[in-house]
């Protein structure tokens, strides 16, 4: 008699447990119909180092896929902390084969060899779009490398840096002694002397990309050694930018606007613009036009910006800083310019030669200026 | 060896995983079947697996075989970087020789050379009594700095502008994919290792004095078995075993030696060896699970917007429960 009891109760529980099961699909439902709204979309994957919120390189990034995202017609996947190994293979593999991805931002410069090739080889319908600027003849045309001549910036907030220093020993903090790194070191360095020509840089370099605690020693010891404005080239800049302001010196950003995290001592930065080539290149990718494999522009061409003066920034360095700025808007600005020598006394660029920002020359830069105390 | 506490740790995890992913208002049941989806859902997704378990599976082994003579072992990351560096010089040096000599010396190099330096944290603790932990993870920094002195100084290809490294090991030399699948061979180099390691450790007269010396060192010096040679070759084997995983990475993934080496390979492997109680076999399931959530974890970025924190925190709640559950298993709680 139990068990006449009992049947109904036990088939009513399969019952439940189907209907849970069902109800498990149902969940999973939304999902696959997003898959299928995505194909009819123009779907852009994009690939960050580091975290999206790091106050810096990423974070530079993300905000020009956040800006691509809002577009009509562009559906975007991301996918943070990727590192440089067989992973971000498999993401870039997974963006297209799970997501449906036509286009993909590979956007740390160690992506590109090998990964970035491979998978441009073994995708040839899929558009790769590389940041750093690696790309030459007779690689795979259907990836295009983009970067910014940041170094403009940085001679911009070398000014400011130089004109509002009271000691006129200024601080850099670096990551590694590479070539792009080095050149906004000696764009600093230039735009600091153009204003005052016994400013000095001092620099020290920490070894890797994103090392927290080596950047604050390096920041406060050069603080110890009398230097009152920093700025760094580091994945985040989070790190020195504080430990500038609690210890109430000033300081230049880099990557994205830092002011936020130095209210008192922020003068100014050098910014990413990076929605400009993500719009040009993803726009030349819905209208089917032939990938641009490569692509430069500096604050001329909207690929870079300058942070909002600081409240430290007197009227007179504005002004000094905004018609040099103008001169580079109307590309009437060089830099790198003889004679110059480096800081071990040998001749870099002879006398009468000026390096125009695309000239290649720049991209081996392997010295530090003279004013620039620190050794590669 | 049961397989209930698995279960019943993976069913935890699973209901852990969704409570958190829930309260951080995320839907939990997409998060679930994403998980499962994207780390075993299909071909794809077990090939995204495998690559990334390959090299776990053998930065594993640097803490799992000198487990066993005693010692716990935590600086496989240096052991692989610099077995990694030695075996990207082999080619350099011999270009033009043949391919499959020149990749076995290559895997030859990085074991020697991982396995030394990991030899070096069981030679201090049997001559020096220092505390092998401590020194084998001091010694991964030093190998980290060694390794970026060279590559970025007299090791460094000039070519190789913005990102240091060394001269490419070149096209022949390259170790590719499984015919048919989109796995590099090091996944079977890994199999094998530890189907190696396993046979070495439980069927050979030297894996049953390595076990003696680990158990009890003055039992065993009592016997008359030499516990400083056994803890140097235990050692130098599992260094072997992570200098190989560098070896791997450069001739199947790299193409050269640079920073990028030091991924965090070896730390992954120190999970997957108590995870896997140090069993050599236990070993590559461990790998298979970080892999797979590695993979999963890409995906729940990308469709769920989750943060990539959220994959280690899935990582965290497996292992402790796994450790939590084997305790309750008697056998498992007899051993430790």
């Amino acid at each position: 008699m139990t068990d006449s009891k009992h049947s109904p109760d036990r088939r009513k529980v399969i019952q439940l447990i189907g209907g849970a099961g069902a109800a498990a699909m149902v969940q999973m439902l939304p999902f696959g119909a997003g898959l299928a709204r995505a194909a009819e979309k123009f779907t852009v994957g994009v690939i960050y180092v580091g975290s999206r919120d790091d106050f810096g390189y990423n974070q530079s990034h993300a905000q020009a896929a956040a800006y691509i995202k809002k577009l009509p017609g562009i559906e975007v996947v991301e996918e943070e902390r990727v590192p440089e190994t067989i992973d971000v293979e498999k993401t870039m593999e997974a963006m297209i084969n799970e997501d449906g991805a036509q286009m993909i931002f590979a956007t740390s410069f160690g992506y590109f060899n090998p990964y970035v090739l491979k998978m441009a080889k073994k995708y040839p319908n899929v558009r790769f779009a590389h940041c750093g600027g690696l790309w030459s003849k007779g690689m795979p045309t259907n990836i295009g490398s983009f970067f910014g001549y940041i170094d403009e910036c940085e001679y911009l907030s070398g000014i400011a840096a130089a004109a509002t220093s009271k000691s006129k020993k200024l601080g850099f903090v670096a990551a590694k002694p590479i070539p792009q790194v080095l050149r906004n070191i000696n764009a600093f360095l230039l735009g600091a002397r153009s204003v005052d020509p016994k400013a000095t840089v001092s620099v020290i370099f920490t070894g890797d990309w994103s090392l927290p605690v080596k950047e604050a020693e390096a920041a406060n010891s050069l603080i110890d050694q009398g230097v009152d404005v920093l700025t760094c080239h580091v994945d985040s800049p989070k790190v020195v930018i504080e430990t500038a302001e609690r210890r109430g010196i000033y300081s230049c950003g880099f990557h994205v606007n830092q002011a936020v995290l130095a209210p008192k001592g922020y003068l100014t930065g050098a910014e990413w613009e990076w929605k400009t080539p993500y719009v040009i290149l993803v726009d030349n990718a819905e209208s089917g036009k032939p990938m641009i494999n490569f692509l430069r522009g500096g604050l001329r061409e909207g690929f870079v910006k300058t942070s909002a003066f600081g409240p430290a920034v007197s009227p007179a360095t504005r002004k000094i800083s905004m018609a040099v700025k103008a001169k580079m808007l109307q590309d009437e600005f060089v830099i790198f310019k003889g004679p110059l020598r480096d800081n071990t006394g040998k001749t870099v660029i002879a006398s009468g030669v000026a390096l125009s920002q695309q000239n290649p020359v720049l991209e081996s830069m392997n010295y530090l200026v003279d004013g620039v105390i620190g050794q590669i | 060896m049961s397989l209930l506490p698995l279960v019943a740790a993976l069913f935890v995890t699973a209901v852990l995983f969704a409570l958190f992913v829930a309260s951080q208002g995320y839907p939990a049941f997409d998060a679930l079947a994403l998980v499962g989806k994207g780390a075993f859902g299909s071909t794809f997704a077990w090939q995204n697996t495998l690559s990334r378990a390959a090299p776990i599976m053998l930065t594993a082994l640097c803490v799992a075989l000198p487990a066993r003579a005693g010692l716990l072992i935590i600086g496989g990351e240096g052991a692989l970087a610099l077995g990694g560096l030695a075996a990207a010089m082999v080619p350099v040096a011999l270009a033009g020789w043949p391919v499959l000599l020149v990749q076995g010396l290559m895997a030859l190099a990085g074991f020697v050379v991982g396995g030394g330096w990991i030899a070096l944290s069981g030679w201090l603790r049997y001559k020096r009594g220092v505390n092998e932990t401590i020194s084998s993870l001091l010694l991964a920094y030093i190998g980290a700095a060694v390794f970026n002195f060279l590559v970025e100084g007299i090791l460094r290809d000039p070519a190789s502008l913005n990102k240091p490294s060394t001269a490419p090991i070149g096209d022949r030399y390259v170790i590719g994919a499984i015919p048919g699948m989109d796995v590099h061979w090091g996944l079977v180099w890994g199999v094998l290792v530890c189907i190696g390691a396993w046979w070495l450790m439980r069927h050979t007269v030297f894996g049953f004095a390595v076990g003696v010396a680990g158990g009890n060192p003055r039992a065993a010096q009592m016997v008359g078995l030499p516990v400083g040679r056994l803890m140097l070759m235990a050692c130098f084997l599992g260094g072997g075993a992570a200098g190989l995983a560098g070896m791997l990475e450069v001739a199947a993934v790299h193409g050269d030696a640079n920073a990028d080496l030091m991924a965090g390979y070896g730390y992954a492997g120190i999970l997957v060896s108590f995870a896997a109680r140090h069993h050599p076999l236990g070993v590559m399931a461990g790998a298979l699970l970080v892999g797979g959530i590695g993979a999963s974890g890409s995906l729940l970025q990308r469709h769920l917007d989750l943060p990539d924190a959220a994959t280690l925190v899935l990582q965290g709640m497996l292992f402790v429960s796994l450790l939590a559950f084997e305790t309750l298993n008697r056998k498992g709680a007899q051993r430790v």
